[in-house]
This record gives structure tokens, C-alpha cells and sequence, in this order.
């Protein structure tokens, strides 16, 4: 979806975040020198397009006291991953869910699912669910989990 | 963090409104007056329990192309290597992970075209290969959390 001129303004300045003040796109207007109302009028557009997925908080899931982040990685039948990473999906615990290329030998996982937990019982546990929901046609699992955080900015985009 | 902090948290994962006192409406929705929501979201974005608010945009609908990227870094190197990749304001986000390829990061890149260049520089300047993970097939996003 192309974006134009104002809306690129629109993403620069809120892509820090939203400011924190009562009227919050009459700032971002004032800022550009637009009207609040064209503000709002492009933000709606670009959700309704897709371009903002939506305007909400990100939560710090180690803060929220989920530090047991599991990226788990499974090797399945290509033919299939279609069909087992939509069930996947669906369980209540799995926030992402993607296939990816493997990168033979070393990397020989397809599937993604990214799982969240309190605490590492509750993380293995779900482990163990996607596991047995796959079955036999995951031939090989792995679960990384996140030692820490290096950066998380969200998306940036130039002048 | 209190029960109140837990519903903003909730309700802000949701979507946020468009019109003029978006902040009044939510308020009044939880319950609160908008002064103390102004001032709790304040305190969770500066002590990173909300790591961040505002419209979340996404790269691919807007020409540009997103992808996931992991490293396997000596140990002794990790601190130097982090800096490298930080240093890109392509790079979004980036995590340790306890793998041989104990570092993942995404980039997220204006034109598509871009992430080939990204991650050749990477390469040349870390002299590490870069594991380019680009999504074939997305199943599902869905971010929600019990509080």
C-alpha cells in the first residue's frame, strides 16, 4: 500500500510513540503544521489499509514477570506446515507463529512458534502441547529462549 | 504494578481510538480520571513495562520488506557484535538466545531490496555469516496476555 507524503510525516513523528498529552494527534498536527483532523483522517486511513497494524501499548513481556520467552523451532514435513502451523496458531499461549527457510545442515527448522510462560514449567508445558499436537510429523524441536533483550525500538523510518 | 495497571496494559493492547481526547475516552471506559492514566502510562513506558506506545506500522504494507536474522557469535565477541548490529537503524529489535546462534534480530527496511544490503554489512563488518530467515507463511499474530 503506497503511502504519501503526509502520511510519512504522520509515521516519523509518532514512531517514538504516541504523545502523552490529552489531545495527542492535535500535537502531532501542531508539530507538522497539519490540522488535528487531517492527523486523525490519515491514521485512520493507513489502519484501515494495513499500514498501522493498530495504535496500542507493547508490554515488556520480562516485566510483566514472563521471562520464560520461547522462540521453539520444529522441523516438519513441508507439505504440511500449512496445515500444522494454523493449528499451532490457535492455541491460547502462542503469540507468532511462521514458517521460515532452513538453512541446511545447520538450521533445519521450518516452524516457528513463539510461546510465553511465568515460569519454566509453565514454558516446557507448552512445549509439550505443541509437541504432541504435531506428533510423529515433527521430526525435531528446539527451544530458544531468550537470554536477553539487546534492543527492541520498534519499526524506524527515514527522512 | 497494580490491578489498575493490569487493565490499562489489557485495554491498550486492543487498539486505541482516533478523536480528539482518546486518553479521556479510554479513561472513562477503565474507570479513571485521564490525569492518572496519562501519569501511569508514564511511569510504565520509563520503567519499561510498556516498552512502547503509539501506532504500530507495518513494514511490508508500506512497500517496505521485515525479516528475522540470527548470528552465531563467538562469546569473548558478544558485547562488540551486539554494538555493531544495534548500531543499524534497521535492526528493530535484537535478543540473545541460548543456541549457536545466539543472536536473533529483526530488520525492518523501507524497500525490500534494502535487507540484502543490510545484511551484507552486516557480514562485512561483524566477519560473521547472517542466517536470513524471511517469513514464508504467517500463521497467526495475536499478542495477548493475561495480566
Amino acid at each position: 500500500m503506497p503511502i504519501d507524503e503526509i502520511d510519512r510525516k504522520i509515521i516519523q513523528a509518532t514512531q517514538a510513540g504516541l504523545p502523552l498529552v490529552s489531545e495527542p494527534y492535535q500535537a502531532v498536527a501542531e508539530q507538522l503544521g497539519l490540522s488535528a483532523q487531517t492527523v486523525m483522517l490519515h491514521l485512520a486511513e493507513m489502519q484501515q489499509t494495513g499500514v498501522v497494524r493498530r495504535i496500542a501499548a507493547v508490554p515488556n513481556h520480562y516485566k510483566l514477570g514472563y521471562r520464560f520467552n520461547g522462540m521453539t523451532v520444529w522441523d516438519v514435513e513441508d507439505g504440511y506446515v500449512d496445515e500444522l502451523g494454523q493449528k499451532v496458531a490457535m492455541l491460547p499461549f502462542v503469540s507468532h507463529c511462521y514458517q521460515r527457510p532452513r538453512h541446511l545442515p545447520e538450521w533445519s527448522y521450518n516452524l516457528f512458534a513463539m510461546v510465553h510462560g511465568k515460569t519454566e514449567q509453565d514454558a516446557s508445558e507448552q512445549v509439550a502441547i505443541i509437541a504432541e499436537l504435531l506428533g510423529a510429523q515433527a521430526r525435531s524441536h528446539e527451544v530458544l529462549y531468550s537470554t536477553k533483550i539487546l534492543k527492541k525500538t520498534g519499526l524506524r523510518i527515514g527522512g | 504494578m497494580d490491578a489498575i495497571d493490569k487493565a490499562i496494559i489489557n485495554r491498550l493492547q486492543q487498539g486505541f481510538p482516533i478523536c480528539a481526547a482518546p486518553y479521556q475516552r479510554v479513561a472513562e471506559e477503565l474507570g479513571l480520571v485521564e490525569a492518572e492514566l496519562l501519569s501511569r502510562l508514564q511511569t510504565m513506558l520509563a520503567d519499561g513495562v510498556l516498552s512502547r506506545f503509539g501506532p504500530m506500522y507495518h513494514a511490508e504494507q508500506m512497500g517496505g520488506a521485515l525479516t528475522l536474522a540470527a548470528l552465531k557469535v563467538p562469546g569473548e565477541r558478544f558485547d562488540e557484535v551486539t554494538e555493531i548490529v544495534n548500531s543499524f537503524p534497521e535492526v528493530a529489535h535484537n535478543y540473545a538466545r541460548n543456541h549457536l546462534l545466539n543472536m536473533w534480530f529483526v530488520l525492518a527496511t523501507e524497500q525490500p531490496e534494502q535487507v540484502a544490503t543490510v545484511i551484507a554489512e552486516i557480514e562485512r563488518r561483524t566477519g560473521l555469516r547472517v542466517f536470513n530467515m524471511p517469513k514464508i507463511s504467517e500463521y497467526y499474530v495475536g499478542l495477548q496476555l493475561e495480566a
